[in-house]
């Protein structure tokens, strides 16, 4: 396949990895990288911690060095959103008023965070996904608020209220499932989340939504469905995103909760898409799936871009075990595969009430998936097992 | 070629002894291990890999 451009969309880590990887694939044709944020390719976990702990300044979270994106000759467009794009002309839109013909193209546009109806201009309230967003988040945190409430237990809540707990301030946590985390692993474990929270001395509320966030202009309280209210000084929202695929409306591209792609990451004749926004069908697991974690945005990016430079009778699927981190506290939580509630779970190393144990996750007889609280080596041993398709007795069994 | 890892950002994810397990221990106290400093070349791309998938950005390779 010769292509004489590639123009990805979206310049964050599936983006940049996807460019650096067209690189490595000896493309020597024009790439050009398109953003809407103003800022150089940056890394966004520390975002939820070490930047938002004031222990990192914004130096430390470049992706590639300024040497390194010019060794790439990346023809760099930041501040720049897409707005439109036509399949058939392959024309994209972009918000300067510039329309631009693309060859190949890659959409890595990612995903934004929901937000609490109602709040979306009411001072105090945060969401946490740009770099932009934790500056601002940093510095009220920095202002030393009485309170800091967090709506939701998920990975990014968690990652919060550990990091703001650790700056000496008051935490709580509302979460509407019966636990943290319950549908993704479970109520056991999500009670094992909670523990630890309670255990770093934040208030955690769960299986309660919110009823509303009250304040004239400036927050004030949080009303939860059960009549409880807690005093607010920081309100930070983590109740997961939406893919960012608006722009694509009308495009000729498919579009259903992400960009769908077929099992190469292939949305159209030579459109490709990656990381937070693309929906491919995993044939490993035999499930479509939108993954939003780091690790998957690197790898995706890499493969998606390398499908724009191979013909279809030479593409490969695109068949990762998904796995990612969260740091919570003193706590890594790590999970390889794909697990469901009612998968079968078996504790191999540790014990819950220690919080430092690998669990195994079987489904048919077939090991799926690995979790591990402190536990980074046994996770990464069984990940090599569920990519070699072990089965779930084997698995038990297996000396790791 | 040399592995430089910086211990003061890894966290021990383990991703660089998954990919090159005979370069890369993550051992049960929970600390990376370097098997071999260094490498021949014939390893450059898994640590290539190394480098790119490592979630802190801990590792590289010195000349």
């Amino acid at each position: 396949m010769n292509r004489r451009s590639i123009t990805i969309v979206g310049a964050s880590l599936a983006g940049l990895r996807a460019a650096e990887s067209l690189r490595r694939h000896d493309f020597d044709g024009v790439i050009t990288l398109i953003g809407d944020e103003p800022h150089a390719p940056y890394d966004r976990p520390p975002l939820s911690k070490q930047y938002l702990a004031g222990e990192w300044g914004e130096d430390r979270l470049a992706l590639t060095g300024p040497e390194k994106l010019a060794e790439y000759g990346l023809e760099l467009r930041l501040g720049t959103r897409a707005t439109g794009f036509d399949l058939s002309r392959r024309r994209l839109t972009l918000d300067d008023g510039e329309d631009v013909d693309v060859d190949g193209l890659l959409i890595a546009t990612g995903a934004r965070c929901r937000r609490l109806p109602g709040t979306e201009d009411m001072d105090g309230v945060f969401v946490l996904r740009g770099l932009d967003d934790s500056s601002a988040l940093r510095s009220a945190l920095d202002a030393g608020p009485g309170r800091v409430v967090v709506v939701g237990g998920g990975f990014i809540g968690a990652e919060v209220a550990s990091t703001a707990r650790e700056r000496g301030l008051e935490v709580s946590v509302i979460e509407a499932l019966p636990q943290p985390l319950a549908r993704v692993l479970g109520e056991e474990i999500g009670a094992v989340c909670a523990e630890v929270h309670r255990a770093h001395g934040v208030d955690v509320h769960t299986g309660v939504g919110v009823e509303a966030v009250d304040g004239d202009g400036r927050v004030e309280r949080v009303r939860l469905r059960d009549g409880r209210v807690i005093e607010a000084d920081v309100v930070v929202v983590g109740i997961g995103v939406v893919p960012n695929t608006e722009w694509l409306e009308g495009s000729g591209l498919e579009i259903d909760d992400g960009v769908v792609c077929d099992a190469t990451c292939l949305a159209g004749p030579g459109v490709t898409a990656a990381g937070d926004v693309a929906r491919w069908p995993n044939r490993r697991f035999d499930e479509v799936m939108r993954v939003e974690h780091w690790d998957n945005a690197v790898e995706q990016g890499a493969h998606a871009a390398h499908r724009l430079l191979v013909d279809d009778a030479d593409a490969e699927p695109f068949t990762p075990v998904p796995w990612f981190w969260s740091d919570q506290y003193d706590r890594k939580i790590q999970l390889a595969g794909r697990i469901r509630p009612d998968d079968e779970m078996r504790i191999v190393t540790g014990s819950l009430d220690e919080r430092r144990f690998a669990a195994l996750y079987g489904r048919a007889g077939r090991l799926v998936g690995v979790l591990g609280f402190n536990r980074p080596r046994h996770v990464m041993r069984y990940k090599a097992l569920i990519e070699q398709g072990v089965s779930f007795a084997d698995a038990l069994a297996a000396d790791v | 070629m040399k592995i430089v890892v910086d211990y003061d950002l890894c966290e021990s994810n383990a991703i660089c002894m998954a990919i090159a397990p005979d370069l890369f221990e993550v051992r049960d106290d929970d600390f990376l291990y370097v098997l071999v400093e260094e490498p021949g070349e014939d390893r450059r791309s898994a640590l290539e890999e190394c480098v790119q998938r490592c979630p802190k950005q801990a590792i590289s390779i010195a000349e």
